[in-house]
């Protein structure tokens, strides 16, 4: 199905995926448009995973498991962000960096 | 020639709802950016012919993920709400230093020569994937498995602790 296309390709959508992530997560000040951008850092390693595996060792599947423990873990990970974000939202009335100061409350 | 049409359209919304994600300022619709990205990313495993991580990237990413998300919007910031964006300095700074090192990165990933294997592949049909996932035997992941069954019970756990309401202590603030 790949026909053609060659391996580099693919790196460089990841690659610019990874670093549009690095750049939303260095510039966003709210909290879950932070945790959407780690959200496209992971996604954006898988890919390299899955067309590692594919192009390279064919005849493994272990490129393809990574990818599907990632997936799970990133789930885990944005329900428990999620559920510490609305905590914090729930004592501050506010969810942007700059407000969430302090630790006690 | 269909897949390099198929390929290059991908990559185009790839990269442009990823940029959108990331400077969009209504929240509500960088999530749903965010959603484009991930159903593109499943074309792209579909493309690689991993259809069982295709299907687990949809139901799990695109369904899961991003419906949590789109709540926790909904719960946390006005529906209208503009998200406050870093200062001209920051971001030019941040675009500066992440244009370096996505070019130092590039550069790189076409310095090198990848040899291709053209060894039959592998097949990843769903008894290929379960039988894999509990065999303990060579190019078997029964550890992980059952290391990523522990991590998701945590934080089940986890996430209802941090999430519950305390009863005799009521909100303070």
């Amino acid at each position: 199905m790949t026909g053609t296309i060659p391996l580099q390709y693919f790196l460089v959508i990841s690659t610019l995926m990874f670093f549009i992530g690095i750049y939303g997560f260095l510039t966003r000040k709210n909290l879950i448009t932070m945790l959407m951008s780690i959200e496209l850092i992971l996604n954006s390693v898988n890919i390299n995973f899955v067309v590692f595996n594919r192009y390279l060792y064919p005849q493994n599947l272990q490129g393809h498991f990574f990818s599907l423990i990632i997936i799970a873990i990133a789930a885990a990970e944005a329900a428990v962000a999620i559920a510490i974000i609305i905590n914090i939202y729930r004592n501050f009335r506010s969810i942007d960096v700059d407000n969430v100061d302090e630790m006690k409350f | 020639m269909n897949s390099e049409v198929m390929f290059y359209l991908l990559a185009g919304m790839i990269l442009i709802f990823s940029v959108l994600t990331v400077t969009s300022r209504k929240i509500l619709r960088a999530a749903v950016y965010l959603l484009f990205v991930l159903i593109s990313t499943a074309a792209i495993y579909f493309m690689l012919e991993y259809t069982f991580l295709a299907a687990v990237q949809l139901t799990v990413y695109a369904g899961g993920i991003v419906v949590l998300i789109i709540f926790s919007v909904l719960l946390t910031s006005h529906i209208s709400e503009k998200a406050i964006m870093a200062d001209k300095k920051q971001s030019l700074l941040s675009a500066l230093s992440v244009g370096a090192g996505a070019l130092l990165t590039l550069i790189t990933i076409f310095r090198f020569t990848f040899i291709k294997s053209d060894l039959p592949a592998q097949t990843s049909s769903v008894t290929d994937v379960g039988n894999a996932l509990i065999s303990y035997e060579r190019d078997g992941f029964a550890l992980p498995f059952e290391v990523i069954s522990i991590l998701l019970l945590a934080a089940l756990i986890g996430a209802i602790i941090v999430a519950r309401k305390e009863k005799d202590n009521a909100i303070v603030k």
